[in-house]
């Protein structure tokens, strides 16, 4: 028995918008569950990650119950989920909830205002900003100047790179790959072309990483319909079962005492993906692979397995990832081209691959997607099958 | 401004032994294991006999980036943030910024001193490179 992903919506995103989050939810909820064939009225579970979140600006501007509220949804299940296995905790304990018979369809989403946040000045993605004492993993290393993600994810790159022989040359190919996926992407915001000279031309943000290596804020809305087995197989499009999922986190809740930083929760998450299905890494048609920073890319491809450890470099440059290769990774743009829905516009764009509406870009025949989302000791695995 | 922490009776050792100049570091008095971030129990063998003691206070780095971009209006970049594997306490990594005009200098493998910079009721660590 799986759940199933039944429907996938998208808001309009942009850069600096203007408009309230809950216009961007509503207008991905509307559009989810056409795709799913569904009326409010057959939604009576409700997921999100990671909640209303007061203390970064635009990271999460709307939590369940104002959803609920603007939505007029009466559930029989509602949920946020901050330290859950990722951005794609909803999903999962949405999965979990109608295999259960807590809910029939769970309507999961993740809505962003960092865009516009940062132009009226407030500091997003910057955790605690304006807060005085920080407690938690987040006040070890704020206070130290290690405020943005960017410099936690620049040392694991540094020491990847010092171990491996990484350059910026393969981060390059990532970041310009998935430009090239996001040309062919109307709804992507990123779209000019760009070359390798571009990416060495951007200014450093946290050495190694580049301002090509790290994603674009955005302001949007995502939502999924998760639905349990029987009711998916009567909604609008072919259900994307979930065939397995993996969250398993064997290190300690920090970005710098990982005995080994050259990984990541994700190895530990994804080594339990695939204890799960009898499918294996090179059945995969697609992958959704996390990309707040382009380092994270070559990681996820070795903790799902699709290289050996150290190995990643050479998958890349072998041209396995991007347009035209054996596994394209996130052939919407990401979110280094696409924007960051934080996780959600990955797994969203990996969902059209499996229904075969991708255009221009579409995988032929996609019919098995892994989605790895979250990065340091963050995680979530999970693979998505269409029969 | 730049938030401080908060301090809590298992980390306020660590942010406040710069006071004395010393670099304090959580051990289980059961098992000898480091703990760090520090915390109340023992996560090897849950023993709640934690004890906080100075450390030399050098280390090696084992990874950094150097950071360029200003997250608040009045960051002073580049900096050079060391992840640092501190001596005598097997498994402790402190992250903090390191004192250098040479930020593109640090790499892996250097060896570094600590120092502390107070802000309120907090001494922040810093790493310096060792001559």
């Amino acid at each position: 028995m799986k759940a199933a992903i039944t429907g996938a919506g998208l808001s309009d995103l942009g850069r600096n918008t203007g408009r309230p989050a809950m216009a961007h939810l509503a207008q991905a909820a509307q559009r989810a569950l056409a795709s799913a064939g569904l009326t409010r009225d057959d939604i009576d579970g409700i997921c999100t990650y990671p909640g209303k979140a007061e203390n970064s600006p635009g990271m999460s501007p709307l939590g369940t119950g104002e959803v609920r509220n603007a939505l007029g949804l009466q559930t029989r299940w509602h949920c946020a989920a901050p330290d859950g296995p990722s951005q794609m905790a909803p999903l999962m304990i949405a999965a979990m909830a109608v295999l259960t018979g807590q809910a029939q369809h769970v309507l999961c989403f993740r809505a962003l205002t960092e865009s516009s946040s940062q132009s009226a000045g407030r500091r997003a993605s910057i955790p605690g900003a304006g807060q005085t004492r920080l407690g938690g993993w987040t006040g070890m290393l704020v206070p130290a100047n290690a405020m943005s993600a960017s410099n936690w994810a620049g040392w694991m790159a540094m020491r990847y790179f010092h171990e491996f022989g990484m350059t910026r040359e393969h981060l390059g190919m990532v970041a310009t790959g998935q430009r090239k996926f996001a040309e062919k992407t109307p709804g992507a915001v990123m779209r000019k072309p760009l070359t390798m000279d571009d990416y060495y031309a951007g200014r450093m943000i946290s050495s190694p990483l580049g301002l090509f290596d790290c994603d674009v804020p955005i302001d949007g809305a995502s939502v999924f319909i998760v639905s349990a087995p029987e009711a998916a197989r009567d909604c609008a499009r072919p259900p994307l079962w979930i065939e397995a999922m993996g969250a398993a986190l064997r290190g300690p809740e920090t970005w710098d005492q990982r005995a080994d930083l050259t990984t990541m929760g994700a190895h530990d998450a994804a080594a339990d993906l695939w204890l799960r299905t009898d499918a294996k890494p090179a059945d995969l048609d697609i992958l959704a692979l996390y990309d707040g920073f382009s380092i994270f890319v070559p990681l996820w491809l070795e903790a799902m397995g699709m290289c050996g450890h150290g190995e990643a470099k050479d998958f890349i440059a072998e041209g396995n990832i991007g347009p035209g290769g054996r596994y394209p990774v996130n052939t919407g743009g990401g979110q280094l081209s696409g924007g960051r829905l934080h996780a959600f516009g990955l797994i969203h764009e990996a969902c059209l691959q499996l229904w075969g509406e991708c255009g221009e870009r579409q995988v032929r025949g996609a019919r098995l997607a892994a989605c790895g989302t979250g990065g340091g000791f963050i995680a979530g695995s999970m693979l998505l099958r269409r029969d | 401004m730049r938030p401080l922490p908060e301090l809590t009776p298992e980390n306020t050792a660590f942010w406040t032994g710069g006071e004395h100049g010393d670099l304090m570091i959580a051990f289980c008095e059961a098992c000898a294991r480091a703990i760090h971030p520090p915390q109340v129990v023992c996560p090897a063998c849950l023993s709640d006999l934690v004890v906080q003691r100075a450390v030399a206070g050098t280390g090696t780095v084992y990874t950094y980036t150097v950071n360029h971009h200003p997250w608040l209006p009045e960051m002073q970049v580049p900096f050079a943030l060391a992840v640092v594997d501190v001596d005598g306490a097997p498994g402790v990594r402190v992250t903090a910024e390191v004192i250098t005009t040479e930020p593109e200098s640090v790499h892996i493998g250097q060896k570094m001193e600590v120092s502390f910079r107070q802000a309120e009721d907090v001494w922040l660590p810093l790493w310096t490179p060792v001559r």
